[in-house]
């Protein structure tokens, strides 16, 4: 009898997505993709200088062009209360800019016509009086004396310096320095990136003034917390504002913040009564969204003479553009980069970090990283092969030594996390062995005799993600816990509502999943919503990792929820006591007496149709999870490298990345993931940067500026697994979306430094471009210092 | 300007500026919002469709350069009420994430296979470097274009035995 019956297709099973069946027939419903009945179209006219005082714009000759509906500047703005608007960092940003300019590609106005070609057209008649003012491109230039003030709106702002923070023990590391018989040290820029979706961001307005109604179509990682913001900045009633984020073309933390576009483009709709739509161009992307990292990094590390580690401090100064725009927790002015002690056991760590205004853009998100993650990342990573051959032992040798290990779990770090679980020697050996790492040893040392230039580069990173639990994390004052709504129908099939939003994870298959491996019920008899704030339960959206951690902990503990109602109907059904029934794959059955069973169906279908006196009908609830802890995914990724010393061209000859995030719900997702993941660190590390010149210049507004990896470039990866399960998650899972991206440019770079460190080469900061590497084995070869 | 255009079999025609890119007659005239648009400059070949056949960026061509000629897009691979062997493949194989490249990756792979039903893997990604994808980090839209070539290779396998048996039974 048990045989017969349909195995369920739940946590572990590599399920087809279902969101593919529109994808791959081109019927997506990207933003773009939506047309509303009279809509218009906005163009944004943005600013040529980095650091202007504006003295006037004169609209006029765009107005009067045929098609324009009208011109909305600052001046407008600033009379509906509407010209500066609150980041998610508790700073204030410019909407459309009353004063000055602040960073090149600044909103300055925005023109609506009836056709995005007349809208461009009009954008070239707006003549904008600006009076260049001097430039601060880095936080050096920042806080030098008599550097330009940029905030001079902000009350109290005398300077470009934003916030100081520490996190960890100041004494105790000092401590351990003073008695330290070795000090490694490594400066280091993480440059800025830019997370570039392959859809840029955009919305439709959809403001009804009769009713006051307001439906805007977003490219939104975060609808719910997103319809909030909007009822502060606006004060529009919250109950009257929906946020529909429809299939969104990728997000990587660009599509976090509240742009000027949205709000513009809201204060517009409104004003005009006609939906609005606004679509950024590429390069409006690039030089005006959401950038990642600019960290200017100094790290140190205490050992012993034998190689134990007892100590580590790390200082930096963060470049956060013209506006502290980053989206991350209140409580954490950087994130969660106190992570920075990884995986090795710490007894001592102090972290301290400076954030500086500059002519940039703001919006430091998290590009694939839970909040700083990814630099504290890399920082330790660095660190530690540095330290291996200032010390003389092998970088993998010196990572087993100082691992934290599997007995001392939960363990708690030196910067006040606790470690959920972790196996680093596991994953660490794996690696090595799927590597080949005592052959590859060999062979480099061989290479080496014949001049060859071979490297291999190690990460053994440990991520933090899930956030997270009430008492320490919020945005804006919003606890980070987040909601999932089941239903299940009369005839058994269901519809979940979650409050996380997919971009490309999978959620409407993998959620799908969880409910299955709970109710036993199929994931293709149940429909995943997601997306719309009307339609959802409250959350905080998708980024850092967190749907597993969050809404996937939901959607379990809402199905459990669910289950126990489930239980009382089959015992009714059965007629027999609720304590005699057994629940396994979708069946009731009576203790010691199988045959006798129903469906999880029978019991959906009872729940309506017959149910015991004096229970509620229906079989349906909400649950909103309150994560006890953070998970901490890990890894170790090994990068085989061949350097052309005559080209500085350097070559991936082989990458293995073996991950660790506890219990895998959909295999084949899970490595996509993470496929995708290194594809990016491999970018990071080796092409994609944002950069200025003195003049506060965007160089590298376009792909043709700023590089992508394309299939070409981008190495083939080899997978390796293993599973600790989280603890405390009810399905042992913990986040997967980041873990490469995180984790792998360290390992690039690691190997190309190790195949450069006897020329003597220390550093190259990212991107390694072929020039940059030519550069530096130059340098070492003429004894000046390396970058 | 008018012009006429034969779209995925079917005849169509426009009335628009010749400034309007093709990229936005495929989308705005026609409704065919398959073609995505990612990057304004020819690099990413989100807008990518077959231009007699041949794959082209349509961000970069003006609508009025397509008069008279054939165009496929993304809606036009499914037929006869069935998916083309490359978008199962890219379904079965994992190869698309956000679905945003997908259009365009597939149209590529489709006229690589057409003219190279087994490529390398080596082949594979040279064809498709003009195509950027941000999520899957190639490996499985390699894997599902060979799969793809494989699926092809066994139809046409399977229809020339039909055809053979026919004759014979003739």
């Amino acid at each position: 009898m048990a045989s017969e019956v349909e195995e369920i297709r739940g946590i572990g099973h590599s399920v087809r997505r279902v969101e593919d069946d529109r994808f791959i027939r081109g019927a997506g419903n990207y933003i773009d993709d939506i047309h509303l009945p009279g809509m218009l179209y906005m163009a944004i006219l943005r600013s040529p200088y980095a650091h202007a005082k504006l003295n006037g714009i004169d609209a006029s000759a765009a107005q009067a062009l045929e098609g324009v509906i009208g011109v909305v500047t600052g001046e407008l703005m600033a009379q509906h209360n509407l010209a500066w608007m609150p980041t998610l960092s508790g700073d204030t940003e410019a909407v459309l800019v009353t004063d000055k300019v602040r960073f090149q590609g600044q909103e300055v106005a925005a023109v609506i016509a009836t056709d995005p070609y007349i809208a461009k057209d009009a954008l070239e008649l707006i003549d904008v009086d600006y009076e260049p003012l001097g430039v601060v491109v880095s936080p050096d230039q920042a806080k030098a004396a008599g550097a330009p003030l940029i905030r001079d709106e902000k009350e109290g702002q005398t300077d470009n310096h934003i916030y100081h923070w520490e996190s960890g023990d100041q004494d105790a590391t000092d401590a351990a320095f003073a008695q330290a018989d070795k000090i490694v040290s490594l400066d280091t820029w993480y440059p800025r990136s830019h997370p570039s979706p392959l859809e840029t961001c955009g919305c439709i307005a959809d403001v009804n003034p009769a009713t006051g109604q307001a439906t805007i179509y977003m490219t939104s990682q975060a609808p719910q917390l997103i319809r909030t913001v909007f009822a502060l900045v606006a004060g529009l009633p919250e109950e009257k504002i929906r946020i529909v984020s429809p299939d969104i073309g990728g997000g990587f933390g660009n599509k976090v913040p509240v742009y000027p576009g949205y709000v513009v483009a809201t204060a517009a709709s409104l004003l005009l009564g006609h939906p609005v739509k606004w679509i950024e161009e590429r390069s409006e992307n690039l030089i005006s969204t959401g950038f990642a990292r600019d960290f200017w990094m100094r790290g140190e590390m205490a050992l012993k003479a034998d190689g134990t580690m007892t100590g580590l401090r790390v200082s930096l100064d963060a470049d956060e553009g013209a506006f502290h725009a980053d989206a991350q927790p209140s409580k954490f002015k950087v994130g969660l980069f106190h992570i920075v002690s990884g995986s090795y056991d710490l007894p001592a760590a102090h972290v301290t970090a400076d954030g500086y205004y500059t002519n940039k853009a703001p919006g430091g998100v998290a590009y694939r990283c839970s909040f700083r993650v990814t630099e504290a990342s890399y920082m330790i990573e660095r660190l530690v092969q540095n330290a291996a051959y200032e010390i003389g032992m092998d970088p993998a040798e010196l990572r087993r030594k100082n691992f934290i290990k599997k007995d001392q779990f939960p363990y708690k770090s030196a910067t006040g996390f606790e470690y959920d679980s972790g196996d680093y020697h596991g994953a660490m050996d794996l690696a090595l062995e799927k590597v080949g790492y005592e052959q590859l040893r060999k062979e480099q040392a061989e290479a080496r005799e014949q001049g060859r230039l071979i490297g291999i580069g190690l990460a053994s990173f440990t991520e933090v993600v899930g956030a997270g639990p009430h008492k320490d994390y919020d945005i804006l004052g919003i606890k980070m816990n987040d909601g999932a709504e089941l239903r299940v129908h009369p005839t058994g099939k269901a519809h979940l509502k979650i409050s996380s939003q997919t971009q490309g994870q999978g959620h409407e298959t993998t959620f799908a999943q969880i409910v299955a491996s709970e109710l036993g019920i199929q994931p293709e008899d149940i429909k995943v919503t997601h997306g719309d704030s009307d339609d959802t339960p409250y959350g905080l959206g998708t980024y850092a990792s967190r749907s597993t951690p969050t809404v996937g902990a939901a959607t379990a503990m809402v199905a459990r929820k669910l289950l126990d109602k489930a239980r009382k109907l089959a015992a009714h059904l059965l007629e027999v006591s609720e304590d005699d029934v057994e629940f396994e794959a979708g069946r009731f059955t009576v203790k010691g007496a199988p045959d006798k069973a129903v469906t999880i169906q029978d019991a959906a279908f009872a729940a309506y149709t017959n149910f015991p006196d004096g229970m509620e009908a229906g079989l349906e609830g909400v649950t909103y999870y309150d994560p006890p802890n953070l998970t901490f995914p890990f890894g170790t990724y090994a990068v085989v490298v061949e350097v052309d010393a005559d080209t500085g061209v350097w070559k991936v000859n082989k990458m293995v990345a073996v991950d660790d995030c506890g219990v895998r719900i959909n295999p084949m997702i899970v490595e996509g993931q993470i496929h995708g993941g290194l594809c990016e660190g491999f970018g990071i590390a080796a092409m994609e940067q944002i950069t200025f010149d003195e003049e506060g210049n965007c160089i590298g507004a376009n792909f043709l500026d700023y590089l992508l990896p394309t299939a070409w470039e981008t190495p083939r990866f080899e997978l390796g697994e293993t599973v600790t399960p989280s603890p405390h998650h009810p399905i042992g899972a913990k986040g997967v979306g980041e873990s490469a991206t995180v984790g792998s440019p360290a390992a690039f770079v690691n190997a190309v430094i190790d195949a450069l460190w006897p020329l003597g080469v220390r550093n190259i900061d990212m991107p390694l471009t072929s020039a940059k590497v030519w550069d530096a084995i130059q340098a070492a070869k003429t004894g000046a210092p390396s970058a | 300007m008018e012009i006429t255009v034969k779209v995925n079999g079917a005849d169509r025609s426009a009335d628009i500026e010749p400034r309007m890119l093709l990229a936005h007659l495929i989308r705005e005239e026609f409704g065919l919002t398959g073609t995505h648009v990612g990057c304004d400059t020819t690099s990413c070949g989100a807008c990518t469709v077959l231009l007699d056949g041949r794959p082209i960026k349509s961000c970069t061509m003006f609508g009025v350069q397509a008069d008279g000629r054939e165009v496929t897009t993304v809606e036009g691979l499914f037929q006869d009420g069935q998916l083309h062997a490359i978008q199962a493949a890219f379904k079965e194989e994992h190869g698309l994430q956000c679905g945003f490249c997908t259009p365009g990756m597939m149209l590529t792979g489709s006229a690589l296979l057409a003219e190279n039903p087994s490529p390398s893997e080596d082949e594979v990604r040279w064809a498709i470097s003009g195509n950027i994808c941000r999520c899957t980090g190639y490996m499985n839209i390699v894997k599902a274009i060979q799969a793809a070539g494989r699926d092809l290779a066994a139809d046409a396998e399977t229809a020339d035995a039909e055809t053979a048996d026919e004759s014979v039974a003739s």
